[in-house]
């Protein structure tokens, strides 16, 4: 566990970057620092690999100040990726990617086949092993950044705005891939960002730092969003938290009602005692094929080219209350369709049910807290 | 007679390639002053140059010596270095290094300082040493305009190792400064045709020397 023990920052020019800052880092998991642009983040991470010295406080690594001990050992154990990856221009990306194994001393062959291997990790293509970093795009180098970092196996992933630079799309594919490989290899991660949708998406535990490097909230997203401990948080969590918090409420409780599903080639009396303004049609295999008024459906001679969409449906239990009621909006209905892992329906639900739901999940969510209050 | 004609005339008198005054003769002197002083001028520029480059730190007083060295005249630098030394090989020396180091190492500390920061941070925060840092990061990056720098020396000292002549050394500057006494313009237009073709060699070399020892990935070729 790294412990960040009421650590000050202090720049020789008065700036107080960093403010008497406690944070306990959880082992094998995603701790995001994030906070407005000069809040201390950099400082504050750079100070875990003692690129900057505190001032007052002390940084423990498993319990030892990490300046006991000596600084190249310590850099060696801790992954470092910035956010314009910081590639060297003049080696190609395999020899970027052995970098610190070669350090270790390891021979050549052993380190670019372990070079080629984190390719493989992070997404890239091996054919690109011997070009040079400016034949790449900005995605691709923070991918070399990233399978550099993870080189000589750390423990330890120390992250400055690694996805900062790169467009949206490729943004999100570098974010799931992270949430994969951590999957994966369960490193010990600090993550600095900007950007409070990523530090939700990413964090185990997120750090909201204020201006002058104070710590506004440390909290799983979760509770973030739903518990902003003051005006500062709230006001930096943006508009949508509500939605945004939904993310985190699972859709497994939804009741789902299959009274409205009808195969394609149900009998008309199937129709008949079907007691809905929309039913859903489904194929033989039981997937949705589209919505109908009752009045609409003859049975035997189901026109399915006259069937409003289905719309796109979730998985209960996979899915968040988020993508539900995102399903429920979009349906032509107002009704989400609930599928299993194989695209069946196993039912359909409404958007007032599943508004009751995250009013019951909100309940739930006070009465815990209240449970817990001192 | 036109300049044209004296070119022509110095390179087909068969006498002109022969003996201790030939062509070949000369010319190779005038090489080995040269490497001698750009070797001695490299030896105190590049280093001095690579480490003020990297702390980032001597820069103004890099700037200020330069700048003084530059206004020193290289003749009379000569002339004073004779009459306190003596004749021979080091007062000659003296003037070329002191006219080659300035280029040398003003422009590998720019060359230096000017290294994207991004791929440094990285190497100093997985370990490396300062040391690697700069010799195998900031020096393979910089290595262009460093080499440039070496270029613009090496074209300098090429044409001023011309002044060996006066203190009764070799070189292409012998056709120039006995022609001159001699009222032999022809010698003199095919020395100094000789220096500008040697300068055009030295340009050439550096050319090779940075496709060969510059990285692709640098080069972005
Ligand atoms: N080397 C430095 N010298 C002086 N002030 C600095 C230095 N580095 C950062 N700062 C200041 O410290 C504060 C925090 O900087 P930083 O940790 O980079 O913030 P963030 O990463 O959150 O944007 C800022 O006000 C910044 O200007
Ligand atoms: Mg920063």
């Amino acid at each position: 566990m790294i412990r960040i023990d009421s650590v000050t920052k202090r720049y020789p020019d008065g700036t107080v970057a960093v403010d008497r800052l406690s944070l306990d880092v959880p082992d094998r998991s995603i701790t995001v620092l994030v906070g407005p642009s000069g809040c201390g983040k950099t400082t504050t991470l750079r100070m875990i690999n003692r690129m900057v010295e505190p001032t007052e406080g002390a940084i423990l690594l498993d319990g030892e100040d990490v300046r006991r001990r000596p600084v190249t050992a310590l850099r060696r154990s801790m992954g470092y990726v910035i956010q314009n990856a910081g590639l060297f221009p003049h080696r190609t990306i395999v020899d970027n990617i052995a970098t610190v194994p070669r350090m270790l001393g390891w021979g050549r062959r052993r380190a670019r086949e372990r070079a080629a291997e984190l390719m493989e990790r992070v997404g890239l293509d091996t054919a690109l092993a011997e070009r040079y970093p400016y034949q790449l795009s900005g995605g691709q180098q923070q991918r070399v950044g990233v399978a550099r970092a993870l080189a000589a196996d750390p423990p330890v992933l120390l992250m400055d705005e690694p996805f900062s630079a790169v467009d949206p799309v490729v943004r999100k594919g570098l974010q799931d891939e992270l949430l994969r490989i951590q999957d994966e290899l369960g490193k010990t991660i600090v993550f600095v960002t900007h950007d409070i949708d990523e530090a939700v998406k990413l964090g185990t535990m997120v750090a909201v730092l204020r201006e002058g490097g104070r710590l506004a909230q440390y909290a799983p997203p979760a509770e973030l969003l739903s518990a902003p401990a003051d005006a500062f948080v709230e006001d930096f969590l943006g508009a949508d938290r509500g939605i945004r918090r939904l993310s985190f409420l699972p859709s497994a409780a939804l009741e789902l009602t299959t009274d409205a599903v009808v195969p394609a080639d149900a009998p008309a009396e199937r129709i008949a005692a079907a007691d809905a303004r929309h039913l859903l049609v489904t194929d033989p295999e039981g997937r949705p094929l589209g919505w109908a008024e009752p009045g609409e459906l003859t049975a035997g001679d189901i026109r399915t080219d006259r069937l409003l969409p289905p719309g796109r449906p979730f998985v209960p239990g996979t899915d968040s209350l988020r993508v539900a009621l995102d399903c429920a909006v979009l349906s032509p209905t107002g009704w989400a369709v609930a599928v299993d892992a194989d695209g069946r329906v196993t039912g359909v639900v409404s958007q007032q049910a599943i508004g009751e739901a995250i009013r019951a999940a909100h309940a739930v969510g006070r009465t815990d807290r209240a449970g817990v209050a001192p | 007679m036109n300049v044209l004609n004296f070119v022509h005339a110095f390179f087909s008198d068969g006498a002109h390639w022969q003996g201790y005054d030939g062509i070949p003769q000369r010319l190779l002197e005038h090489v080995r002053y040269t490497l001698l002083a750009l070797a001695l001028a490299a030896a105190v520029g590049l280093p001095v140059g690579l480490l003020t480059g990297h702390t980032g730190r001597g820069g103004n007083a890099l700037a200020f010596v330069a700048n003084a060295a530059r206004a020193l005249p290289s003749f009379g630098l000569l002339v004073l270095a004779v009459l306190l030394i003596g004749f021979g090989l080091l007062p000659v020396m003296i003037p070329l290094v002191v006219l080659a180091v300035p280029p040398i190492l003003v422009t590998t500390y720019e060359a230096v300082r000017s290294v994207d920061p991004s791929p440094v941070d990285a190497a100093r925060g997985m370990g490396m040493h300062e040391s690697r840092i700069l010799l195998r990061v900031e020096l393979p990056v910089a290595l262009p305009l460093i080499l440039s720098g070496l270029r613009s020396a090496a074209i300098q000292i090429v044409s001023t190792a011309t002044i060996a002549a006066y203190v009764s050394l070799g070189g292409l500057g012998r056709y120039i400064v006995d022609g001159l006494y001699q009222r032999d313009y022809e010698k003199v237009v095919g020395g100094a045709t000789l220096v500008a073709v040697l300068a055009l060699l030295t340009l050439a070399v550096f050319w090779a020397a940075g496709r060969l020892a510059v990285s692709p990935g640098v080069r972005r070729r």
